[in-house]
């Protein structure tokens, strides 16, 4: 039995396919999911989705969201989910490095704060993920 | 009467205008089908939010757990409308029909309220609120056109912010509904406190909890208090792009009555001038004759 997987972002519902295998960036730690998975709830930090049909595979960039396991249906609810094949990894790094240098030099009370800080990872996620393509 | 060098420029400046607004109503009308779409496209994650809501809620009711402080119900003393606007205008009564409920809004509730204020989207809600002195908090302009989640998480934020420093106690947002291209629905929602899910989500929320209950990744309250805020962004976004569709639709009807009416404009300065044109010649030949007659 394989598993439904359903990336839906505000923008659009972005990827709705089945595959055998997800693993996805939980808050608490990256999970694997498997046919047959207890139902979960989990809150996701930005990070890589990883997916894997037969011998094909594929890695998201995602942004931080929820993800919903039921039965065999796996909900990915992020804000930006991009393919890797579709990042520019040039420009994902540049971005990172612009984001890290507003980033370090914001005092933590800033009231921008917890929104760069997610705008770094989210951009740390697009690197890694486009790094690894 | 008339001169028929004055009528010529005149269909002339008519015409020029004409071309205006049918470019005006084309441009409109292929934005309006992309913000139609995007409309459409926002519903599969509106959907989700609601039914992971439902679902979260259903399983905390159970073990009777307080709230989430975003759904307390407080004596509403402090109200906000955020009143959602274009930045330009051209589009008929687009904003005028918002702008007025919200001014309806403070003649009919303010007996009711401590305090009545507003927050504004859009350049036209901005300038109206400062001629009318409406008692604004805060206003965003130049949002539209280019759309981002993030815009409507920043607003759901501050939004929050105000609502859980006790700064205000309700919160609604005004703005057209998409209905079609050529109507609009003026909808006024609750947004503060959040309205909890309605019974029919919750009842199938609550069958498929039955069936399988979820593990909370980190835990329940983890869980609830990051999708609670999401919600209400979702909605803030549902209202933005729906505002947006509507905007585009609006303009494009406004447009296309205006090319319309340059058009009957145009045939009955046409039929003015033929008539003065003729009108002349019948005078000349009038002239030629008698002086012809004068010379016999």
């Amino acid at each position: 039995m394989a598993l439904q997987l359903e990336i839906v972002t505000p923008m659009q519902r972005a990827l709705s396919t089945e595959c055998d295998e997800v693993r996805l960036p939980g808050a608490e730690g990256s999970f694997g999911v498997l046919p047959g998975h207890t139902s979960i709830l989990s809150v996701l930090k930005a990070g890589a989705l990883f997916m894997r049909t037969g011998s094909e595979s594929h890695t998201y960039a995602l942004g931080e969201g929820f993800a919903e396991v039921s039965g065999d249906h796996v909900r990915v609810l992020v804000e930006e989910a991009q393919r890797a094949d579709e990042i520019d990894l040039a420009l994902a790094q540049k971005q990172l490095a612009e984001h890290q240098a507003k980033f370090g030099s914001m005092k933590s009370d800033d009231p921008d704060y917890d929104r760069m800080r997610a705008q770094v990872e989210r951009a740390a996620a697009r690197a890694l993920v486009a790094s690894k393509k | 009467m008339a001169t028929l060098r004055s009528i010529r420029t005149r269909i002339k400046s008519v015409r020029s205008m004409q071309k205006i607004t049918k470019a005006m109503k084309m441009v409109a009308a292929s934005k309006l089908r992309r913000a139609q779409d995007a409309v459409v496209r926002a519903r599969p994650y509106a959907h989700a939010i609601e039914e992971m809501l439902a679902q979260v809620l259903s399983e905390r009711d159970e073990s009777g757990e307080a709230a989430h402080p975003l759904f307390e119900q407080r004596k509403a003393k402090k109200v906000e409308v955020v009143m959602l606007t274009s930045d330009r205008g051209s589009c008929g009564s687009f904003n005028s029909n918002v702008l007025r409920r919200g001014q309806r809004f403070v003649t009919e509730e303010s007996g009711n309220y401590e305090s009545i204020r507003f927050a504004t989207i859009g350049r036209r809600g901005r300038d109206y609120a400062k001629k009318r002195g409406l008692n604004t908090r805060k206003d965003y302009a130049g949002l539209f056109g280019k759309l981002k989640f993030s815009m409507a998480n920043e607003i759901a934020n501050d939004l929050i912010a105000q609502f859980e420093s006790g700064e205000v106690d309700q919160v609604f947002v005004l703005f057209n509904e998409f209905k079609s291209a050529i109507s609009q629905k003026l909808t006024m929602v609750q947004l503060l406190p959040i309205v909890p899910p309605t019974a029919k989500a919750k009842a199938v929320a609550e069958s498929a909890v039955k069936l399988a209950p979820h593990i909370f990744e980190p835990s329940r309250e983890d869980v609830l208090s990051a999708l609670v805020p999401r919600q209400l962004s979702m909605q803030i976004w549902r209202a933005l792009l729906e505002s947006e569709a509507s905007e585009h639709g609006a303009r494009m009807t406004a447009m296309g009555a205006a090319t319309k009416n340059a058009g009957e404009m145009i045939g009955r300065l046409t039929l003015q001038y033929n008539r003065a044109r003729q009108a002349a010649i019948t005078k000349e030949l009038m002239e030629i004759v008698s002086g012809a007659e004068a010379l016999k």
